[in-house]
């Protein structure tokens, strides 16, 4: 990618123009443009509007279509959630999740920060193939690691426990964390590196007082990408933790609150509508550095 | 300070102040972790694909039985069978609706970044939790997709969504895609930006059509990162587990079985870790090939296409 945008660069063809919008026609503009628009926005949104409708649905009108319009509700209810917080442990999951979530991304930023520093500034014998090394470690994907990882997990001593999630989730967020950051740390000039190493300071000071304060941007990137992915893991949470107190939310919502044959769609909805809440506001406020942090690791 | 023994002092000088002390220093906390969960993990599962470990009990080595006994499973086969059609269906799907929505996204919009962050959200949302919102869009009785088609007359009872075999493996490929779509679109975005407009009305002037200037412009230019992306995508659909275990835990009749939801089965519920890591490992050379295929076969369009090397 970067070898495209070098060569606009390089023969000055980067412009801001809107290109040759302006001669398409406004019929032809719906049709081509808002109305594709409007069927991906329906269609990527629908099931969100679904959940969170059948969330505050009244029992009695989730599953008479005949006398109550399914799209709309009357008399909203907050009793699923209710019966959520005060009668089940989604509580509990939630505080488990979140906790699992901010200890591996703690984690696994701080062990990047350093690897990216490491592999980018350093430079030690090796570094070009230590960095192709953790990018191929991203590539290795959880469903293959679950059995071995069970395993392990189950011989130290920490099978169903928090701490299994904790020590796992870095195995696929510090792969992700240091590539990013590899990025971010090559942005950064060598002269400020340079200035600061002829002025004494050691590479303890120059890491913390010169990089980390202008990798910032990197920094959020990297943690909220972070952070949603071990919000999102399902699989390990779902091997290796198998008390009901321990659980993670989306695996107490799955195991727990589907019961028999008798789904009680109310309470399943809203309880994928609270899960999903978190990530949704953290990534709202931080879009932008979602973004980046996604299509960083795709470009590089 | 200066009572420390010399030997340690050059340990410490050595870690403290040359490149390779120091990168070595650096790297620990990350190596320790990858080596601990990652690498010996990985060793370990092609270890146990030779041995009948179960939970809790460390298995003898019995050689290829595994294997052999995978070899003359047709549920295994079928469910490498799912996973190929799985992949390449969801595969390309994801590709062509993501490259049209990046593309449309690409034009002049109202509320832009709006609508950028909107479409994220699917890829954003916890699957799991998105996949039971799909469940119940997709239930027997009351889904929403049937009672629309009914009102609508174009069908006469409910579609059995999940409990018919190539309805259910249909469902699942729509529910991943609509999962993928929002990656597969906004990282294309990304790519597409970079390609100035001025190329585009150069085209135009010469009397290129549209069509022409997507073929010879816009999709040129943008193979390097297409290639990267599907490399991706393919590698998210071919490990996927959460979407199938949520929807049909594998079935009706196996229907939906993935390698990793087979493997899954195998290990956990059904205890037999080493036959689990078999189907595990076994799925390596599949998803080798899938990787390079995508990668490289889409690389070297680019270089077909005269984009250079």
């Amino acid at each position: 990618m970067s070898e495209i945008t070098q060569n606009t660069k390089q023969a000055g063809l980067h412009d801001d123009s809107e290109g040759m919008e302006q001669f398409n026609t406004l019929p032809r503009r719906i049709v081509t443009v808002y109305l594709p628009l409007a069927v991906f926005v329906f269609v990527l949104l629908f099931p969100f509007y679904w959940m969170a409708i059948t969330a505050i649905k009244p029992d009695y009108q989730l599953t008479d279509y005949k006398n109550y319009s399914p799209f709309w509700v009357i008399e909203p209810t907050l009793e699923h959630v209710k019966f959520l917080l005060f009668e089940t442990s989604y509580p509990g999951w939630l505080w488990n999740t979140m906790l699992v979530s901010f200890a591996s991304t703690f984690i696994s930023l701080a062990a990047s920060v350093f690897a990216a520093y490491a592999i980018e500034r350093v430079r030690f014998t090796g570094a070009r193939v230590t960095g192709l090394m953790i990018f191929l470690s991203y590539l290795v994907p959880p469903s293959i690691l679950f059995i071995p990882l069970a395993f392990i997990v189950f011989k130290v001593g920490i099978f169903d426990s928090r701490l299994a999630l904790i020590l796992t989730y870095p195995t696929f967020l510090i792969p992700f964390c240091t590539w990013l950051l590899m990025g971010y740390f090559r942005s950064i000039p060598f002269e400020l590196e340079e200035s600061a190493l002829v002025d004494g300071a050691t590479r303890w000071q120059i890491l913390t007082k010169v990089i980390l304060p202008l990798a910032v941007p990197g920094l959020i990137s990297a943690g909220i990408f972070a952070f949603t992915l071990s919000w999102n893991e399902f699989i390990y949470a779902l091997t290796f933790i198998s008390s009901s107190e321990n659980k993670t939310v989306p695996v107490g919502v799955l195991t727990e609150l589907v019961r028999g044959d008798i789904y009680e769609w109310g309470a399943l909805m809203s309880g994928a509508l609270l899960g999903s809440l978190p990530v949704v506001i953290l990534y709202s406020f931080f879009v932008d550095y979602y973004v980046s942090s996604m299509t960083g690791a795709v470009k590089e | 300070m200066q009572a420390r023994p010399a030997r340690s002092f050059s340990i410490l000088g050595w870690l403290l102040e040359s490149r390779n002390g120091l990168g070595f220093l650096f790297m620990l906390p990350a190596a320790v972790f990858l080596l601990c969960f990652l690498t010996y993990p990985l060793g370990l599962g092609v270890w146990l694909g030779f041995t009948d470990a179960r939970i809790g009990r460390e298995g003898i080595f019995v050689g290829l039985e595994n294997y052999i006994w995978l070899f003359d499973d047709p549920v295994f086969w079928l469910s490498v069978f799912n996973t190929m059609l799985y992949t390449v269906v969801a595969s390309i799907l994801k590709f062509a609706l993501g490259l049209w929505l990046a593309l449309i996204l690409n034009q002049h919009l109202p509320f832009k970044t709006f609508f950028r962050a909107i479409i994220l959200l699917p890829w954003v949302v916890p699957t799991v939790l998105s996949a039971l919102a799909f469940w119940w869009i997709y239930d027997s009785q009351f889904s929403i997709i049937s009672y629309v088609l009914m009102n609508l007359g174009l069908i006469s009872e409910p579609i059995n969504f999940l409990g018919d075999p190539g309805m259910a493996r249909a469902s699942v490929i729509a529910a991943n895609v609509w999962r993928g779509i929002p990656f597969v679109a906004i990282s294309l975005l990304a790519g597409l930006q970079t390609i100035p407009q001025s190329l585009n009305e150069a085209a135009a002037l010469d009397g290129a059509t549209s069509w022409q200037r997507f073929t010879k412009i816009t999709l040129p230019l943008l193979t390097p990162i297409i290639a990267v992306v599907m490399t991706f995508s393919v590698l998210f659909t071919f490990t996927d587990f959460q979407l199938i275990y949520v929807l049909t835990r594998g079935g009706p009749v196996n229907a939906t079985h993935l390698m990793a939801t087979l493997s899954f089965q195998r290990a956990i519920p059904g205890g037999q870790l080493g036959e689990g890591a078999a189907i595990a490992v076994a799925m390596i050379p599949f998803l080798l090939a899938a990787i390079l295929f995508s990668f490289f076969g889409l690389q070297r369009r680019k270089w077909q296409q005269g984009g250079g090397d």
